[in-house]
C-alpha cells in the first residue's frame, strides 16, 4: 500500500511541478540568478501551507512530527556542495524525473551523477561521520524549541514574511 | 490540465496541501534524495560488490542499503516522472531537449558538453544533499513545514552556494 501511495503522490507531485514549470531548467537556473521567481513562489507557498496544516493535525493528535537532525557541519558543507552541483545542473533530485518526463533529456545524465554521487558519498560517509556531521550536532530541533516559543506565533511570523516576500516580488515584477 | 502553465502561488499551495495530506494519510513527508543513494548500492550489488562492506549501507538497520529499495520514495520518484508525462502531454508541452535555452546561450549546444556538466553537476549535488540529509524536497519542502532548525540551515546554503555559482558561471 505503501508503494502505491507513493507513487499517486509522486504523480500529483509531477503534476504541479510540471504546470508551474518548477521542472524547467531555466527557471530553476532563473531563481539561482534572481530573474525569475517561479521557484521561490512555488516553494514557499507550499512551506507556508504545509506549515499551517502540519502543526495543525499535529495539535490535533493526528501526525507526527519527522525532523531531521541537525549538524551545522553536515547542513553547511553539504548545503553549499549541493547548491554548487545544482547550479550546473539546473535540477534537483526531485525535479530531474519531472524534466525527464516533458522531454528534457539532459535530465539523464543529471540522474546518473546523481547515482555516481550516492555512491560516492557512501565511501566517503565513515570520513564525513567522523569529521564533519560530528560539528555542532543539535539533534532533532525545532525554531520553536530553540526560541522557546509557541510554534502558531512563529507560523504566523513566517507566513507573513512569505507573503511580504510576495509583496515584493509581484511589485518588481520578477 | 491543457493548460500550459498554472499560477506558481497555486501550484505550491496545492503542493503544501498534497504534502500534508501525504503525512495525514501514508504517514509520508515529502522527499527524493536518499533513493539516489539507495540506488547506487542496488547498482553496486548488481555489478557484484559487497555493499555491506560500506558503513553507510548497513548504518541504521540497512536504511540506506539496496535492501530498502522498493520503498514509497522510489515509487514517488517514478511517480514525478509519470505525473509530468502526463501533464506536458496534456498541454502539448513535451519536447525532446538536448540542451536547455539558457544553457545553449552560454555554453553552445554541444549535447556532450551539456551531458558531462550535468553529471559532474549531479554528482556533486548528490553527494553534498546526503551529507546535508536532505534536499530541496526533504529539507526544503518538508523541512520548512515543519520549522526544523536542519531546514532553515541546509535550504539558505542551497540558494547561497547556488546563487554565488550561478552568477560565476553566467556573469549575471
Amino acid at each position: 500500500m505503501s508503494l502505491i501511495y507513493g507513487l499517486l503522490t509522486g504523480i500529483l507531485f509531477g503534476i504541479l511541478l510540471q504546470k508551474a514549470e518548477v521542472v524547467r531548467f531555466d527557471k530553476q537556473v532563473g531563481a539561482l540568478r534572481l530573474i525569475d521567481m517561479t521557484i521561490f513562489k512555488f516553494m514557499l507557498s507550499a512551506i507556508a501551507v504545509g506549515a499551517i496544516g502540519v502543526y495543525l493535525f499535529k495539535d490535533l493528535g493526528f501526525i507526527k512530527l519527522s525532523i531531521k537532525g541537525t549538524s551545522i557541519g553536515a547542513q553547511v558543507l553539504g548545503g553549499t556542495l549541493f547548491g554548487i552541483g545544482w547550479a550546473v545542473l539546473g535540477y534537483c533530485p526531485g525535479t530531474a524525473g519531472g524534466a525527464l518526463g516533458e522531454g528534457r533529456i539532459d535530465a539523464i545524465w543529471g540522474i546518473l551523477g546523481m547515482l555516481f554521487g550516492g555512491g560516492l558519498y557512501a565511501l566517503a560517509y565513515p570520513f564525513f561521520k567522523a569529521n564533519v556531521i560530528s560539528i555542532g550536532k543539535f539533534g532533532k530541533i525545532t525554531l520553536p524549541q530553540i526560541l522557546g516559543i509557541n510554534h502558531w506565533i512563529i507560523i504566523v511570523l513566517f507566513v507573513a514574511l512569505i507573503i511580504f516576500m510576495f509583496r515584493f516580488f509581484e511589485k518588481k515584477g520578477l | 490540465m491543457k493548460r500550459k502553465t498554472w499560477n506558481p502561488y497555486i501550484a505550491g499551495a496545492l503542493t503544501g496541501l498534497l504534502l500534508v495530506l501525504s503525512v495525514l494519510i501514508a504517514g509520508k513527508f515529502l522527499g527524493a534524495s536518499t533513493t539516489f543513494a539507495r540506488g547506487a548500492a542496488v547498482i553496486e550489488k548488481t555489478v557484484g560488490i559487497d555493499t555491506s562492506k560500506f558503513e553507510y549501507f548497513t548504518t541504521k538497520k540497512g536504511k540506506y542499503g539496496p535492501g530498502s529499495l522498493p520503498n514509497w520514495q522510489l515509487l514517488f520518484i517514478v511517480g514525478i516522472i509519470v505525473g509530468s508525462f502526463i501533464s506536458a502531454s496534456f498541454s502539448k508541452t513535451f519536447e525532446i531537449v538536448k540542451v536547455p535555452p539558457t544553457w545553449a546561450e552560454r555554453f553552445g549546444d554541444s549535447p556532450v558538453k551539456r551531458g558531462v556538466a550535468a553529471f559532474l553537476g549531479g554528482a556533486i549535488a548528490l553527494f553534498g544533499v546526503r551529507l546535508a540529509g536532505g534536499c530541496p524536497s526533504g529539507h526544503g519542502l518538508s523541512g520548512l513545514s515543519q520549522l526544523a532548525v536542519s531546514g532553515f540551515i541546509a535550504l539558505s546554503f542551497f540558494f547561497l552556494a547556488g546563487l554565488i555559482t550561478a552568477r560565476v558561471i553566467y556573469k549575471k
